[in-house]
């Protein structure tokens, strides 16, 4: 038995080891190292500097709103509209854009407002009602997606929403929110999309805050133990609240970015993707019961994602395998988060 | 004597027609423990959640300091130099000592931007602290899951003492131990009593009790049943009031009874 002054046994090697064990992402970084050798030695093309835009690229796509969809996670929550919100906001800025003729920065406020709206819609039932995040952002997910489809539907007559490139000032969104650059060395030439570098930035961010700002304390402590927190004067549902209207914020990001990049969005689209937003988080060490995760684990978890997506074209594989191992890597990170969450809040006698 | 930090004259709550507490009366007095002792039900947990602004009391007084008070939220009781350290919810297991003991009331450097967290001088003052209470971690970053319950306890009351409390209320600290984790909680009250702090201990152990208090309150059904300075009891006359004493000794003859027949 441990009393005051006997937990000095703890050499400070065991726990340095320990503690970088029981950090949330040390086996996602194990695992896609094992990946990236894996697909380096079974696919030349993997190695090529092309392929690493391509990889980048594919991560970006789910680790962008990876980022937030961690964050909220480690607070407690987890919101399954993701997906659709993402559709939802460039539905409203392209309506705004062209049926009410709007010039392109109030469009793309107005759909600002619409996605972090939506983000208090639901951060503030769940804390209202105290129902499951599970069930309302399930029942957000419903609604959207109808509204998506029927909304576009209605104004354009099609699935498609109505094309912006023709609008005044559609040169600087793209070039802010999907703008390329061309890398050229001895390994091949690669274009690199500067959604990349905005999700680094995401990244970078939401770590400094979760690790070193009295916000990101916060979210632990809520997510850890909400009657803690309230005890200590944690406004818990300000905070809750705030996590979800990132999501909002993170979800209008990633739909201006594929505005810029497509010009037209199929409005049936984005079902599903909240789950790739999910996985990539909970793979990265993001504890599902909350309290436990960070952000730079959800990058490495989306890389994981990137890797695999094109490792699998790239060594000319049978795309559905992907789904499979996606679905493994997922159980695997499950198990494992089980047992760093035990070793980092084990007690020590 | 001097002055009580709270002093609680006639307090009555009721829950509907439940009568939780009738007219219960309690001074404490900073350097002094009080003793509050009770079976489940005894209106224990009512009586903390006045103190503790989680509920208003029906009839009455309560004075912090002299002056009467109407606490609505736990924001108030804080204010006013009470804390509570519950049982259960007192530290979030899975983040680190030294964030767990300033949650709540971090220290930020005075960057304009986001306000960093103060890591360092968090890091050292619990350290300091802790020490002060005779716990030595070998860092102050290992989660609080990490630590035993006598230990999370203390984290809790040393934090509690650390932000300024004068009144202490201890609920149960002592329920969920072994007999050596209990001791050393109970080293813990006494050294919170020896820094002035008023405490506020509850427990259904005449033991714990009587081996740290100096006053003891025994409640029954929402009523006092005993208001007694140390010197004026004993160790078997708090047992049996705390027991029920008669209770007991009718169950005694009919166990045995049944045993022989």
């Amino acid at each position: 038995m441990s009393t005051g002054n006997t937990s000095s046994e703890y050499t400070s090697m065991t726990n340095r080891f320990m503690r970088i064990l029981g950090r949330p992402e040390f086996s996602a970084i194990a695992a896609a190292l094992v990946i990236y050798i894996f697909f380096w030695s079974v696919a030349p093309s993997f190695r090529s500097l092309a392929a690493v835009g391509t990889v980048l690229y594919q991560a970006a796509s789910v680790g962008l709103m990876a980022v937030s969809v961690s964050l909220l996670m480690i607070g407690g929550e987890f919101d399954l509209s993701a997906g659709v919100a993402v559709i939802s906001s460039s539905v409203v800025a392209s309506i705004v854009a062209t049926e009410l003729n709007a010039p392109l920065w109030l469009s793309l406020i107005v759909a600002l407002l619409a996605s972090l709206g939506l983000g208090f819609w639901n951060g503030w039932l769940v804390t209202r009602t105290g129902i499951p995040s599970f069930l309302i952002t399930l029942s957000s997910l419903f609604m959207l997606f109808g509204m998506n489809l029927g909304v576009t539907r209605l104004v354009t007559n099609s699935v498609a929403t109505p094309k912006v490139d023709q609008i005044a000032g559609y040169g600087i969104l793209q070039k802010f929110f999907s703008g390329t650059w061309e890398v050229s060395s001895e390994a091949g030439a690669a274009r690199f999309n500067i959604i990349i570098l905005w999700w680094f930035v995401f990244v970078i961010i939401a770590t400094y805050v979760l690790l070193r700002t009295r916000i990101g304390n916060w979210i632990f402590a809520c997510g850890g133990n909400v009657n803690s927190a309230r005890a200590v004067g944690v406004p818990v549902k300000k905070m809750k609240i705030g996590l979800f209207m990132f999501v909002g914020f993170s979800s209008w990001f990633y739909a201006m970015h594929q505005l810029a990049s497509f010009n037209t969005i199929q409005a049936g689209t984005g079902y599903g993707a909240e789950f790739y937003y999910i996985i990539a988080a909970v793979v990265g060490g993001c504890s599902l019961t909350g309290g436990f995760g960070s952000a730079a684990g959800s990058a490495i978890g989306a890389m994981i994602y990137g890797m695999t997506m094109q490792g699998i074209v790239y060594a000319g594989w049978d795309q559905n395998w992907f789904r499979f191992f996606l679905g493994s890597m997922l159980l695997l990170a499950v198990l494992l988060t089980m047992n760093v969450k035990r070793l980092s809040a084990a007690r020590s006698i | 004597m001097n002055q009580p930090i709270v002093h609680m004259e006639g307090v009555s709550k009721n829950y509907g027609a439940m009568h939780a507490l009738t007219d219960v009366n309690l001074s404490v007095f900073p350097g002094e423990v009080t003793c509050v002792l009770g079976d489940n039900g005894a209106g224990k947990s009512t009586l903390i959640k006045i103190m503790s602004g989680l509920h208003r009391h029906d009839a009455g007084t309560m004075k912090v300091n002299g002056s009467e008070v109407h606490f609505t939220s736990p924001r108030d009781s804080l204010n006013a130099g009470i804390a509570t350290v519950y049982q259960d919810l007192a530290v979030v297991d899975l983040m680190e000592v030294w964030r767990n003991f300033f949650l709540g009331s971090e220290l930020r450097k005075s960057l304009p931007i986001l306000r960093p967290l103060d890591v360092d001088a968090m890091r050292k003052i619990t350290d300091e602290q802790l020490r002060k209470f005779g716990i030595e971690l070998p860092n102050v970053n290992r989660k609080v899951g990490t630590l035993s319950g006598g230990q999370r306890q203390c984290v809790a009351i040393a934090r509690a003492i650390y932000f300024g409390a004068k009144v202490l209320i201890l609920d149960e600290p002592t329920a969920a131990l072994g007999v050596k984790q209990s001791s050393v909680v109970l080293k813990y009250v006494d050294m919170a009593r020896e820094a002035g702090v008023g405490v506020v201990f509850i427990t259904h152990n005449p033991q714990h009790a009587y081996l740290i208090g100096d006053h003891f309150i025994v409640l029954k059904l929402g009523r006092m049943q005993l208001d007694a300075r140390r010197s004026a009891i004993t160790m078997e006359t708090l047992i049996s009031e705390m027991a029920g004493g008669a209770e007991l000794a009718e169950l005694g003859r009919e166990l045995r009874h049944g045993r022989n027949s």
